[in-house]
């Protein structure tokens, strides 16, 4: 069916001079403004992250020092990377880590929204406090959660010692250092997960849990039969961003432990900065780590959007 | 403004963002030669940054025709943003390249070959032999080295004091070492006799800094070498001092600034560094100058080499490099200008008197410098003496080749010790061993 588009008035009273334009020009000239705005975020787009993408694929297949042309050595930088005693640790390390951080990153975010959205007192104020933690750049958390492990004059050791606990090593023991940046990275994002839940939350319709109470439903079974299926659309896609983003961990590891102890806390990320900028500028091999973390999303990315399909 | 002129002018400046690349090297346009160099010290520090501004003129009414521009990133030399910086375009015609990074530097070709050149620095000859030998490549010369200093023990004197040793007599072996820092921890809680880093590369950089210490090498004939008495005697050492002597404290370190943080707070005993380790101390984390002092290694058979050159930039032009060379003669390289104008570095509260270059050795620049230094300085050159005496006899050792890749192969055997009271200090050498032969093997 074909729509009735208007001109402007001033355009329509106008007198007309010579043919009268066509009406592909007449679109085009109408458009004018969405393109110029089109062509500046595809630009950006271009520019910041579709161009280092391809760069980041080609330089994993050169080596350069970013002055002299580079040259293209196959797979060499892959073989590098690949022979690294710390690269299989740091696998293993990314995926315990992305592992801990969605169940306590994507449950515990989860559960304090459903709290906080029960409650009934102090829901701003409350939601205000669970968000804070955000505002903080990541660098301060970090710091912040520094002192907190101290194992001498550390909170988390004063408190344990309060109540007659003895202090735990935190993030000088290869037991304890993965779940110590498991934590830090929780509380650093939880109040962003909690917001997203909230406002799912609140566009389930009252009257499905009123019916539901109707029928006998505890909160358990009011949380399984009409919340998750509520708000399903929503957790998937936060376990998408999840995984993707504790996937690519560095930080935490970076600003707390430098790897260790014993590379406890390796991550791939990790091992792709120490390639380029602390290994003498390897680019070709940090290159090709981050290649690698890229299929692996990507396979991860494509997994979930299939099940999510057949789901539907 | 309207949407479409909005859209237009965002498109527009965008395309200009892009194509917009300024460069970092200067130029030769109108006459003028320009050339930029780095470390200009920060707004942070004014009176410091006065004294530069105030050399820049003095050098320019000295050049005429020559235009020095001032960067004042900080560090000066940062390996994340080096390489980046040369492509773009960014870089200073004058930069200054650690030692750490020299053969890297030299071998990607991202300094310019001044062999021709070095005359230009009046008293290029008097800086020492196997300091030049650094920055020189097949014969020919591809910096101007600016600072040169081997690692030793820095302590707390009144720690010492306080814990019954003589601060005038500081720990000249490995054992002497241990016993003091058993002393210093048992003044009680929160004292540290020895700090040591467990991590970020910093471990396994100081593993080499014990090691030369005691004899051993850490690469030899292309294969690691240090799987050796030597080797196990660091970690064993350390690993006592850790868990029978209770002197290291528990907190493992990682980060260069965080045990000179630790140290300038007061309770920690002695660590292995540089002269500059203690300015640091007492300049940056404010410690107690008359507290800290230096000697040389324990068992000083060898010890790390450090300090830093300034090279060119491989694009800079001949006129450029010629004011560049000039630039690093006036600033750098002699007695009583720039920043050897120890008089003027007094009344600006620098930290002069600390022994912490001996790039020219015993030639007559170097006398003169340290006699300056020693004329005006403002620190207590008493406490640093046993380092100027014990530090003289000292052979100097270069990093080894795939120094940051061994590095943190070695901060595992190094957090290991720290960490763990059941580590196996053979195991952790042999493990070690085999992560280095692959690492060396692809070099």
């Amino acid at each position: 069916m074909e729509t009735l588009t208007l001109e402007p008035l001033e355009q329509r009273l106008a007198p007309r001079r010579g043919r009268p334009p066509s009406k592909r020009r007449r679109a085009t000239r109408r458009n004018l403004t969405s393109y110029g705005f089109l062509c500046a975020a595809l630009f950006c787009f271009a520019m910041f992250a579709w161009w280092p993408i391809i760069k980041e694929v080609l330089l994993s297949f050169q080596q350069t020092n970013l002055v002299d042309k580079p040259s293209w050595v196959g797979l060499e930088n892959f073989r590098t990377v690949m022979d690294d005693p710390a690269f299989g640790q740091a696998w293993r390390n990314t995926l315990v880590f992305t592992l801990l951080a969605l169940v306590c990153g994507y449950v515990v975010p989860f559960a304090v929204a459903i709290v906080l959205n029960e409650l009934r007192h102090a829901r701003a104020y409350l939601r205000f406090v669970v968000y804070l933690p955000v505002m903080l750049p990541p660098i301060v958390s970090v710091l912040l959660f520094r002192w907190f492990y101290d194992p001498g004059p550390g909170l988390f050791n004063q408190a344990l010692d309060s109540v007659g606990l003895p202090g735990l090593s935190w993030l000088d023991s290869t037991s304890t250092a993965l779940i110590s940046l498991v934590i830090v990275s929780t509380w650093m994002n939880l109040g962003s997960g909690v917001l997203i839940y909230l406002a799912a939350l609140q566009n389930i319709p009252g009257d499905l849990y009123e019916a539901a109470e109707l029928d006998g439903a505890g909160i358990l079974k009011r949380i399984r039969h009409v919340t998750i299926p509520q708000t399903r659309l929503i957790l998937m896609l936060m376990l998408m961003l999840q995984l993707v983003a504790t996937m690519q961990v560095f930080i935490e590891p970076y600003m707390l432990t430098g790897g260790g102890p014993e590379n406890a806390t390796v991550t791939v990320v990790y091992l792709m900065y120490q390639y380029a900028f602390v290994y003498g500028g390897n680019y070709g091999a940090g290159s090709a780590l981050g290649l690698m973390l890229m299929i692996v999303l990507l396979a991860v990315a494509a997994v979930q959007l299939r099940l999510t399909r057949e789901e539907k | 403004m309207k949407p479409r002129n909005l859209a237009i002018l965002l498109t527009t400046g965008l395309a200009f963002t892009a194509t917009a690349c300024g460069s970092g090297t200067g130029s030769d346009a109108g006459g003028d030669t320009t050339i930029t160099v780095a470390c200009q010290p920060a707004k942070t520090a004014p009176k410091l940054r006065k004294a530069w501004t105030d050399d820049v003129a003095t050098f320019e009414k000295a050049h005429p025709g020559v235009k020095v521009k001032s960067t004042d990133q900080q560090p000066c030399f940062d390996p994340k943003t080096f390489a980046a910086k040369l492509a773009g375009g960014q870089m200073e015609t004058v930069f200054v390249v650690p030692v750490t990074n020299y053969a890297d530097v030299i071998a990607k070709k991202q300094a310019k070959d001044i062999t021709s050149s070095v005359g230009l620095v009046k008293n290029y000859k008097d800086i020492k032999q196997d300091v030049r030998d650094m920055v020189a490549e097949n014969g020919k010369v591809y910096g101007i080295p600016n600072v040169s200093y081997t690692v030793g023990l820095v302590y707390n004197r009144a720690l010492f004091t306080k814990a019954g040793l003589d601060p005038d007599s500081p720990p000249r072996t490995w054992d002497e070492v241990r016993a003091a820092a058993k002393k210093i921890a048992d003044l009680g809680d929160g004292y540290v006799g020895y700090g040591e880093y467990g991590g970020g590369n910093t471990g396994g950089w100081h593993f080499a800094q014990a090691l030369f210490s005691r004899g051993g090498e850490m690469v030899q004939g292309g294969k690691p070498a240090f799987n050796s008495p030597e080797g196990k005697a660091v970690l064993q050492t350390l690993h006592d001092m850790r868990w029978e002597d209770h002197s290291t404290g528990s907190k493992v370190l990682i980060g260069w600034e965080s045990l000179m943080q630790q140290m300038a707070a007061g309770k920690t005993g002695m660590m292995l560094g540089a002269p500059d380790v203690v300015s640091d101390v007492i300049q940056k984390f404010q410690g107690k100058p008359e507290d800290y002092g230096i000697t040389g290694i324990p068992d000083g058979k060898a010890s790390l080499t450090g300090g830093e050159a300034y090279m060119i930039n491989p694009k800079a032009s001949a006129a450029q490099t010629k004011a560049a060379l000039q630039w690093i003669d006036f600033e750098f390289n002699t007695p009583g200008k720039g920043r050897f104008d120890f008089a003027r570095g007094k009344a600006n509260g620098e930290a002069v008197g600390v022994p912490n270059n001996d790039y020219m050795g015993d030639s007559a620049t170097g006398k003169a410098l340290a006699e300056q230094r020693k004329a005006n300085a403002a620190l207590p050159v008493a406490n640093y003496e046993p380092y100027v005496t014990g530090a003289a006899g000292i052979a100097p050792r270069l990093e080894p080749a795939k120094a940051q890749e061994l590095y943190a192969v070695l901060d595992v055997a190094m957090s290991a010790v720290l960490t763990r009271e059941s580590a196996d200090v053979d195991q952790l050498l042999a493990d070690a061993e085999s992560k280095a032969n692959s690492i060396l093997a692809r070099s």
